[in-house]
């Protein structure tokens, strides 16, 4: 698997997610948001989370206008995977990539713990290495994470079966506790909670490492 | 020529920060406020001297990135 990782100004769970992908074996490119092509030969890119822009108009609002968020939709729509995670879910959002938006938690606080997900899904190669309804422990760290959307796309995620975890216990408000959303193909993901701060004993749990693991499986079949 | 853009959330779309306002106003005894939301004021200088193209390419901005129109709504004024 050879995945690449977007730098934003203010990406600071950059790092954090290229060593996920190497743990799992995966070869890692990093990418600056000013590049205008992902490099040739990708199976996946990350978007990782921190406050790309410093969270100026609206979180991931600036870094989706980035010039390597052109390349990031030419790839998507020609089949390729992506995985964003925190601020890396609001810039998905926010290109239109995936549905809904992120608000400001319900709470207006900033929440940083670690949550219970449940895993809605199996049916992706992010989530297929869980049961449906299996929990896993995984740290939140976000402001923004209030996931929105109308009923209609609440219904059309639901009936498609692309709402991939949801909260056990909701910390900021998510429509239908939603914490990780599906695109209609299925190769794009994005959620709130940080699956690459949870691969190591050190972070106290391992859970995220059954996603990086997953993919690489995928990637590896491919 | 001047623009100034209005974004607001939509309406049915929960305002947790101008929910908090209201309360607060309530904490310091101005009772009777029944709502509060909170949005944004941009304000633009342009270089455009006709006022419907300018208008026209300030709606444009708003579409791609001044507002995000899954929850947000936004008007337009040019002066």
């Amino acid at each position: 698997m050879k995945a690449a990782v977007i730098t934003f100004p203010g990406s600071n769970c950059d790092r954090d997610l290229a060593m996920a992908f190497e743990k799992a074996g995966a070869e890692v490119l990093r990418v600056w948001h000013k590049d205008a092509d992902l490099p040739k030969g990708i199976d996946i890119v990350g978007i990782p989370g921190g406050f790309s822009f410093g969270d100026y108009l609206r979180c991931g609002a600036i870094a989706a206008q980035s010039p390597i968020m052109r390349g990031v939709a030419d790839f998507v729509h020609g089949g390729g995977y992506a995985l964003g995670i925190c601020n890396g879910f609001q810039v998905l959002t926010e290109t239109g990539l995936l549905p809904g938006a992120l608000m400001r938690n319900s709470g207006l606080k900033f929440v940083c713990k670690p949550v219970d997900l449940r895993v809605e899904t199996a049916d992706s190669a992010f989530t297929s290495g869980w049961s449906k309804g299996d929990t896993v422990r995984v740290p939140i760290a976000h402001h923004d994470g209030n996931y929105t959307i109308d009923a209609e796309g609440l219904a059309r995620l639901r009936g498609e079966d692309r709402v991939a975890f949801t909260y056990v216990e909701n910390p900021n408000g998510a429509t239908a506790d939603i914490a990780g959303v599906l695109s209609d193909n299925r190769r794009v993901l994005g959620m709130m909670p940080h699956p690459e701060r949870a691969v190591e004993e050190a972070h106290g749990t391992t859970g995220g490492s059954v996603l990086f693991r997953a993919l690489m499986s995928t990637m590896a079949l491919a | 020529m001047k623009a100034r853009v209005h974004v607001m959330l939509k309406d049915g779309v929960l305002d947790p920060q101008g929910e908090a306002v209201r309360h607060a106003l309530g904490t310091l005894g101005f009772s009777g406020v029944e709502a509060v939301r909170q949005g944004k004021v941009i304000e633009l200088d342009l270089a455009s001297t006709d006022k419907a193209a300018a208008e026209a390419e300030v709606k444009a901005m708003c579409e791609k990135l001044l507002a995000n129109t899954v929850i947000e709504k936004y008007t337009v004024e040019i002066a």
